[in-house]
Parts: C-alpha cells; structure tokens; sequence
C-alpha cells in the first residue's frame, strides 16, 4: 500500500459518521416548490433527483484518485424523508448513543426538525405503510414474528451487470427514446404511464451527466491552483475522465471505475435502497481494461491497484443510513452489505477466475476496510488456487471473503426459471442472496421469526409477551398425543402467518411502485427500459420476494427436544415443560439439564435431530415459495438473519432445547451455540440437509481456531472440506478465525481494537461497535471453536 | 472374530492423524502411563465415570450413557459413524484413524474394522504405542495402510519413569516391522525437557538410522490441551506446567531429523 492509500484508506477510517440535512432539505425545497405538482409521480422523482445532483455541495478529497461523496464529506449520511422521518428522539439517540452512532450539528437537527419533519409526515412511505397495513399484520409485526424491510429503505437488492462497461449514458437515452417511440399507443392500455417512466429515465440519466459534468469542471478548477505538479496532472486527467464518462463508454480502467462510482452515488442518493448497491463481478468487467491497459502501456499492476484501492476507500465512506424508532436494535451497523465478486463462471460456463481476481484478493487483504465485503465464488471449475488464497486471507481473521458455490446459485436461479446465461453472470449479494445481476429485483420482505411461531403454537394462539390472541387457536398442547398433532399445530400457525406477511408485502409493493418509482435504478436494470417499466413496479427481467427464515437450530432443537423428551420418552409431561418454560427452568434445572444434554440435536449428522430440520424446511417452503408477488415475479425462501437473531430471542421466552428467555436464537442455518459437538465435517452434513438449491440463499459460519488454517496442510484440508460442502450443494460457508481471547482484550480496550472486524452473519462488522450482547454471542461461538 | 469393541471417542475433522480429512476412532485401554497423555480417561480397560469432563458429545451410541465414558459398540455401529464422513475422505484423501488409548489391545476387534474398511476402500491409519505382543501387530497389518507409531524416549530408565514401561518391547516391534513391508510414520511427541531434549532426540534418530529404514517422521509440538481433563477427572498431573515450544525451537528440531536425510511433517 503506498503512501497515498494510506493517507486515504486512515481518513476514511478516522472520519466520523454525521447526519447530513443536504439532501433532505434539497428535496423537501424541490417538492414544496409546486414543480412535482404539475407533473406524473415518475418525473416528479427525476426531476427531484436532478435537483439533487445540481446542488449538491461537491466533495474532491486530498490525493483521491476517484471522486464523489453522497454527502458534503466522508461518512456523512443524508436522510430520505420521503421514506421515513427521523424524529428529534430518533436524532438525539443516534447522536449520543455509544456505538455505531451518527452525529448530528444543532443546526443540522434544526433543519429536519422544523423543515423536513413536518413537510414529510404523513407522506413518507413509511406513514402509508403503516396506514395501510392490516391489524393482524401490526400486532404479529410487533410480537415480534417478522420484521419488515421495506419501512426504512427502498427495495433495492440488487447489482449491476456489465452494461455500463460499453454503454454511456448518451447511449442509455438512446435506447430510452427508442422505448418510448416503439410505445403502442392503439393496443397498449398502458402505454401513457410508460412514456412518462421513460420520461423519468431520460431526466435521471440527464441528472447523472450534470453532477459528472460538475464535477469536472471543479477538479479543473482545483487544477488550476494546484501547486503540486503531480497532482495537477492528475487533476487535469480526472477532470478529462469526468468528461467522458459516464456520458459515453469508458476506455480505461480508471475511466470504468469513474463511471462506476457516478452510477453507485446516482443509485444510493436517488433512494436509500437496501443493500446499497455494488458492482458486482469486478474481476470480469474490468478485465478487458485491465488487459488492455497493460499491453499498451497505460495501465500498471502497481497503478490498477492503486485505483482499485482508492476506489476501496469511496465505498468505505458511505455508511448506511440511520434508523429510525426503535428497530436500531435489528440491524445496528455501519455496514451497507456491498458485496463484491470474484471468480464463478463465465456466460458459457467457464472458470471465469483470472489474474484481476487475484490482485482483487490482494487488494481486499491489504485493505482490511468494512466495505466493501467481498466473496469468492467457487465453482467446480475454479482452481484450487483460487479457494486457497481466499482461505489465505480468511485465515487473518478479518471475516473475509466469504465463500460461495457458483453451481448452486446457478441451479437455484434456474430452478426459478431464470435463463442459465443469466444465472452464470449473476452471484450472491447482500450477505448470501442469489441473483441475476442487472435483471433481477431480488427483494428481501423482512426477517421471519419461525421460533416465535412454535412459542405461539404452544400458546393455542396467545403471544405471551404482548399478551395478545394474534394467532389460531390450534388446541390446547396439553391435549396433544402425538408430536404429528403439534407439528400440524404449527404448521397451521406458520401459514396463518405467512399469509398475513405476504398480504403487507403486497400492500408495500403498490405502494412503492404507486408513490416512490426509481427512474435512475430502472435505466440500470434490465428490461426496464425496454417495457418502460420502473424498477419497483416490475420493469425487471425477474422480480423475486424473499421472507427469510430465522432460528433453523433453535427450532429444530426444540422440536427434537420436545419429541424425545415428552411423547417419546414421557420424561416429563407438556403441563410439566410449559411450567418450566414460564419460570425460565427456575427451580426446574433437572428438566433443562435433560434438554440440554439429552436430546438430539441440530449439527451432529444426526438423522434424528436433522429430519426435524426438514420437515421445517419443507413446510416453510411450501408456505412461500411459487406465491405469485405484485410484479409478475414469486415469493421465495431464502435462509439468513443478519443480526435479527438477537432481536428475535429477545421476544422469545425460554425454548424446550434449554435455551433461556430472551437469548439470541440460532443464525442463518448454523447449528444452535454450542449444540454441535462433532466439528464441522457434522455441521456440514446437516447444513447440506436443508435442500438448498430451492432457496435464494443460506447462511452457515463456522468457527475455526487459527491454528487450524496455520499450515499449508491446514489450508488444503480446509479447502477439502469447502468442496464437500459445495459438492453436496451447500450454497454459502463463511470462517470466523480468532481467537476468544482477542475478543475479550477488545472488549477490555476496545480503543486498542478499533479496526478488529469479525463475522457476524453474513456480514462484517468492527467488533467494538457491536451491542454487548452481540460480542458476547461472537466470544461465546469462538469458544466452541473446534480444538 | 469379535464385533464389538470399547471405544471412549470420536473425532470427526481429525486433521493431525494421517492424510486428508479423517475421522479417528478413539479405543479405550492402554498399557504405558504417560505424564503428558492427552487422554487420561483412556487407560483403564472399563467404561468410567465422566466425573467433570465436558458432555458428552451428540453421537448416537453415546446416546444413552451420558455420564460414562466408553461405551461397548458394534463393528456396524462405528461403521455407521464412519461412513458418514466418506465424502471428505474421497475429497481429501483422507479417512479413518484408529487411536487409543491402544488400539492394538483390541487387536480382534481392530482386525474387524480395518478388514471392512478396506472392504469398503477407506483409508486406514493405527496409531499405536508399540507396546503389545507382536501377535496382535500380525493380525492387522494385512489390513492397515499406514501405521503412526509413537518413539517417546530413548533411555529406558527415563521412558520407565515417565511412561510406566521399558521401550524394549516398543522398539523391537520397530524393528520386526519393518521386514513386514508395512507404511509407517513415527511419531514423536514433544514434550518440553522430557522428549525434547537434543540428547533425546539424537538417541533416536541414531536407532532410525542404524536399526531401521524408517524415513518418514511426524513431530507433534506439545500443547497443554490435556491438562485440564486430569482436574476434571481428578486426577494428578505430574508433568506440572509446562511451557509450549516456540516456532523457532521446533524448526531446530526439524532441522536435526532433516539433516540426516528424514522427511518431517509438520
């Protein structure tokens, strides 16, 4: 790393995260200035979005090589009021809490208090949501049954493909007017809503080259007084590179990741979608720059790097925005889950690994930044070369890449009905999600809390915490003789759920597409232009739902527990288990002790256990999956909780498997803490149970003490175990590697370990800027590492 | 032929017993009485209480003695187990390593499992002390791909203290076994200011070399792992605290095998 990266790469770490009223009051002036009245909902979104982009303050940072922030400066946040509002509770909390907390100037709060605030209320969509939503809907929304997406952020989830690689944006509006003349005014009911969508795309893609055009007229003004005569040079080329693109397409890898970034601030200042928004397959599109660089002389290894880590620096100071209310608790990071790729598969199905890759891998190594996250797809035809120098990297403990199997997501998107040329270019985004890359809107609903549902079950109906009826009255467990009559208790509840989960997500796709289309995304996305069509109405070539489903292991353990112990066993009766679930095992330790020690469970290759696990699988499967969504697309399942695992036990008393009230739930599709005793050749054979390729997607981490991946033996038997995994279909295996101790001097001096990061679930995250009770989980699971 | 043994473990991912991934079958009884064993609860030749070791893990056949340790299974039952991992073993090279206390005391039992897995093409690997009639050496070594066989101590007064036994019998095995064109690697257990000793060492490499064409070697850095079992069990650690070798002090020893033209993993 050179002397400008680090300078770059120490700013980005040391800047701090702020609330920003830019782009908050920018777009509260263009609504109230009567524009947006007089015209459809789609332009009025574009022609706020070029507002934005006009007078937004420009931001070219010492030394930087690739430009633009999404605020004024590094790490400050804007709002999206149109979305949800931040109330002066919300901004004081984010402001003074002790971590992961974004500041915010008097005059800063002044302004989206007495400015934004009330212009917005009411409107943003948010209000309409939880207007329009059913009652059933809020009460099991707040049990704590499922969480909802879509309340605080925009759909997004969703990556870029290569298109921006040999199109500019002159070339896009191109295509747009093409659209809109093919437009069938005669046969076509709707074509009058499409011509102003594609309206709304010409404005956006105007929008763009105005900010671009901006900027480059300040990097040649900041040229001119430049006394260095190094960086005027540099200056001069950006200002030239800023020119070019992203009007037309790049011809140089420096120009290609320009105009990346221009698309990347477009998307995440347009709306705050989820996921932020990622390139995706790096080490494919920028191949052909890279090569060509090389063999004619513009481009070094030494300079590709350089940009690629400049480039680094930009996603790492765009954090995601700030919560609101009390749902901080469910996802509390700075996080934006930018996912990139390296290695998979070529569009025929080739080793699509390469020599970027591996200096991608080094870049990752050496950065050691929160974002972008990174992963290696690994699919049967990548070299084991590949895989080991990812393990290589894994191995320092950084939580990253995660790996994937290409020829599983390949075959989940096919199952989908997906072409097979458009499976192979797409991956995994987010933290594990399976998608088309520039033709999917792969939409993750809300987290569902299939846990919860038996507690209710074993209710009759009643949450005991919010004290409420808000499921079926499926019997009185007690009465129950078999534990076929509690499954189909449960089953009864998890579909009654399901549906009153899928009836919001209905609501909440109309209301997007109705108030909050995104004409910059949708000129991204395939076919969007081509039906004038907006991202969020449907314009995608794929349009997927996903509800992902939580506490896999808890559930399993505690049905298994629950079977051996009361119908099998008799060890003990319902009255007698419900007892000591309400007193949290008070005075019944001999009955947790049985739970606990005596039952089979989840992660051992343990048929007993893991046929529980299936049937669960299948029965949350057949609830969701094929449903048709608002879009012409379905409902899907996908397997992954981020950290809602934690928010998730803490609604949640105490469970049959022995675990206490309000404790984290099991993650993704890991084994319960602590459950699995047989090292990870078990975990694996059980993980591989679950029938992963009708999923979009399944989280497993597994821990490895550092020792293990120590030698080069290590390294390769590692790499063996990845591959059965992957052979057996497993979709996603991610290592954490450090040590319990580590963690526990960070939590004694965590200014020591301000850059730790560890795994979380699927994601990366600083280790001191975790909640207690997340660092305890973490320091619990490295303990359980195997020896 | 018995089909039925005394096993006390099983360890999945086993990644220091042999190539590849493997699962070691742990087998109850042993004869020495090492200072350093890892494994304490092995040596007695009966299931025993488990006292304050760690639960038992998840595996059926422990299934219903949660506060033992040993268990008497079938051939099929651990056959079972094994098989389970077949795919990593394929993947890996690896497969199933049966360890002790000492294996070969069960010499009947161990003959079961090696002749089905070699039925069933699965890589085995005995890991033995060497102190057993050389009988019980005959009745396997048709059906055993490598042997892991541990040299401890040279000086037999030392070897008598600190493992209970003379290395007389270990090291004439040795020596037989070699007419019996059988695959071994010998081990040796660093144990800091007992084994490690460059006296030591040297005392064995010179046996090796004059005694024997053993070539290849695995040296097993000391770890402290098992001193907590003894609390748990409670039982005496002699060895005390000992301190773990350092990077540098291992490569030494390497160096003195290397040297004389031995092939050392790590």
């Amino acid at each position: 790393m050179n002397q400008r990266i680090q300078k770059l790469r120490q700013q980005s770490l040391d800047a701090v995260e702020t609330i920003t009223a830019e782009r908050a009051r920018l777009l509260t002036d263009f609504y109230r200035s009567g524009e947006a009245d007089r015209v459809s909902v789609p332009v009025a979104r574009a022609l706020a979005f070029r507002y934005l982009l006009e007078h937004k303050e420009l931001c070219v940072n010492d030394g930087e090589l690739i430009v633009g922030e999404r605020g004024p400066q590094p790490k400050a946040v804007p709002t999206y009021p149109e979305i949800c509002t931040h109330s002066e509770g919300d901004l004081s909390i984010l402001h003074e809490r002790k971590k992961v907390s974004f500041k915010s100037t008097p005059k800063t709060r002044e302004l989206l208090l007495n400015e934004v605030l009330p212009f917005w209320e009411g409107r943003s969509i948010r209000d309409r949501i939880f207007r329009e939503v059913d009652q059933e809907w809020k009460e099991a929304y707040t049990a704590g049954v499922f969480t909802e997406f879509m309340e605080q952020r925009a759909p997004g989830h969703t990556v870029l493909d290569n298109k921006i690689y040999h199109k500019g944006m002159l070339d896009f509006k191109t295509d747009i007017a093409a659209s809109i003349a093919r437009l069938d005014f005669f046969g076509d009911k709707e074509a009058v809503e499409k011509r102003e969508e594609l309206k709304a795309m010409e404005i956006a893609a105007d929008a763009i080259l105005v900010f671009a055009e901006r900027y480059s007229q300040k990097l040649s003004g900041l040229a001119k007084t430049e006394t260095n005569l190094q960086r005027r040079n540099e200056l001069e080329k950006m200002a030239e590179i800023c020119r070019h693109v992203p009007a037309h397409a790049p011809r140089t890898f420096w120009e290609a990741l320009q105009y990346y970034w221009f698309v990347h601030l477009g998307v995440i200042t347009e709306l705050n979608t989820w996921d932020s928004f990622n390139p995706g397959r790096l080490d494919q599109h920028l191949l052909p720059f890279y090569r060509q660089g090389l063999a004619d002389g513009s481009l070094s290894e030494e300079k590709a790097k350089e940009l690629l880590m400049s480039f680094w620096v930009k996603f790492n100071n765009q954090p995601a925005p700030p919560k609101v209310g009390v749902t901080a608790q469910e996802s509390n990071t700075y996080t934006d889950f930018c996912l990139i790729n390296v290695g998979g598969v070529t569009a025929t199905g080739e080793d699509a690994s390469n020599e970027l890759s591996y200096l991608i891998l080094d870049v990752i190594e050496e950065m050691r930044l929160l974002q972008p996250s990174s992963m290696v797809q690994i699919s049967k035809k990548n070299p084991d070369r590949l895989l080991k120098r990812a393990l290589k990297i894994i191995k320092t403990g950084y939580g990253q890449p995660s790996l994937f199997n290409t020829d599983a997501i390949v075959q989940e998107m096919t199952r989908q009905g997906k072409d097979i040329i458009d499976a192979r270019l797409g991956g995994a985004s987010g933290c594990v999600e399976a998608g088309v890359f520039g033709k999917e809107s792969y939409i993750l609903t809300g987290y569902f809390n299939l846990v919860k549902v038996l507690e209710i079950t074993l209710h009759n109906g009643f949450d005991p915490r919010t004290e409420k009826q808000i499921g079926l009255r499926t019997g009185d467990v007690k009465d129950f003789s078999s534990f076929g009559q509690l499954f189909e208790a449960f089953r009864k509840q998890l579909h009654y759920f399901i549906d009153i989960k899928i009836k919001g997500s209905l609501i909440i796709e109309k209301l997007y597409a109705q108030y909050l289309p995104a004409p910059f995304l949708s000129i991204l996305i395939d076919d969007c232009i081509a039906n004038g069509k907006d991202y969020n109405a449907g314009g995608a070539r794929y349009n997927s739902s996903y509800i992902q489903g939580v506490g896999m292991g808890t559930i399993t353990d505690t049905l298994s527990a629950i079977r051996r112990h009361v119908f099998e066993r008799k060890s003990f009766s319902f009255n007698e288990l419900l007892r000591a679930l309400q007193n949290d095992f008070k005075g019944s330790e001999a009955i947790r002790e049985k739970l606990l020690n005596e039952s089979p469970k989840y992660g051992n290759d343990d048929d007993q256990a893991d046929s529980i696990l299936k049937l669960v699988f299948e029965e949350y499967f057949a609830a969701i999956d094929g449903r048709p969504n608002n879009k012409g697309g379905f409902f899907r399942v996908n397997l992954l909780p981020t950290t809602v695992h934690v928010y998730f036990g803490s609604v949640i008393g105490a469970t049959a498997d022995g675990r206490k009230a309000g404790m984290p739930l099991s993650e993704g599709i890991s084994p319960v803490q602590g459950a699995d005793t047989n090292g990870p050749t078990a975990v694996i054979k059980s993980a591989a149970k679950i029938d992963h390729l009708r999923t979009g997607g399944t989280l497993l981490n597994q821990k490895f003490t550092p020792q293990v991946l120590e030698s080069e033996e290590g390294i390769d038997k590692a790499a063996s175990l990845i591959r059965s995994y992957f052979r057996m279909d497993g979709h996603h295996i991610q290592f954490n590697v450090v040590t319990a101790d580590t963690l526990r001097q960070a939590q004694r001096h965590p200014e020591e370990y301000k850059d730790l990061i560890v795994r979380v679930a699927g994601y990366s995250d600083y280790f001191v800027d975790l909640t207690d009770e997340l660092q305890e989980e973490i320091i619990r699971r490295s303990e359980q590492t195997m020896e | 032929m018995p089909n039925s043994g005394l096993i006390y473990d099983i360890k999945k991912y086993a990644i220091h017993d042999g190539p590849g991934i493997r699962t070691t079958i742990f087998l109850k009884g042993c004869p020495l009485d090492c200072w350093w064993c890892h494994n304490p609860e092995s040596r007695s030749r009966e299931p025993q209480s488990r006292k304050n070791l760690r639960p038992q893990k998840s595996i059926a056949m422990f299934a219903n003695i949660p506060q033992l340790v040993g268990v008497r299974v079938s051939t099929a039952a651990v056959m079972e187990e094994i098989r389970k991992d077949v795919l990593f073993y394929d993947q890996s090279g690896g497969g199933v390593t049966f360890s002790g206390g000492e294996p070969l005391l069960q010499a009947d039992f161990l003959k079961s499992m090696l002749k089905i897995c070699r039925h069933e093409n699965i890589h085995t690997a005995v890991d033995t002390s060497g102190y057993v009639d050389f009988s019980a050496f005959e009745k396997v070594l048709g059906f055993t791909d490598v042997f892991l066989y541990d040299i401890k101590l040279m000086d037999d007064a030392l070897h008598r203290k600190f493992t209970g036994v003379s290395n007389r019998l270990i090291l004439e095995n040795l020596i037989k076994l070699q007419e019996k064109n059988v695959t071994l690697r010998v081990r040796i257990p660093l144990i800091p200011a007992i084994t490690d000793t460059e006296l030591n060492l040297k005392a064995i490499i010179s046996f090796l070399k004059n005694e024997t064409q053993y070539k290849e070697i695995d040296l097993l850095p000391f770890n402290q792992m098992g001193e907590s079992k003894y609390e748990r069990l409670d039982m005496e650690y002699r060895t005390g605290p000992l301190k773990m070798q350092s990077t540098e002090e291992i490569e030494e020893m390497k160096a003195l095998f290397q040297k004389e033209g031995f092939r050392v993993s790590p």
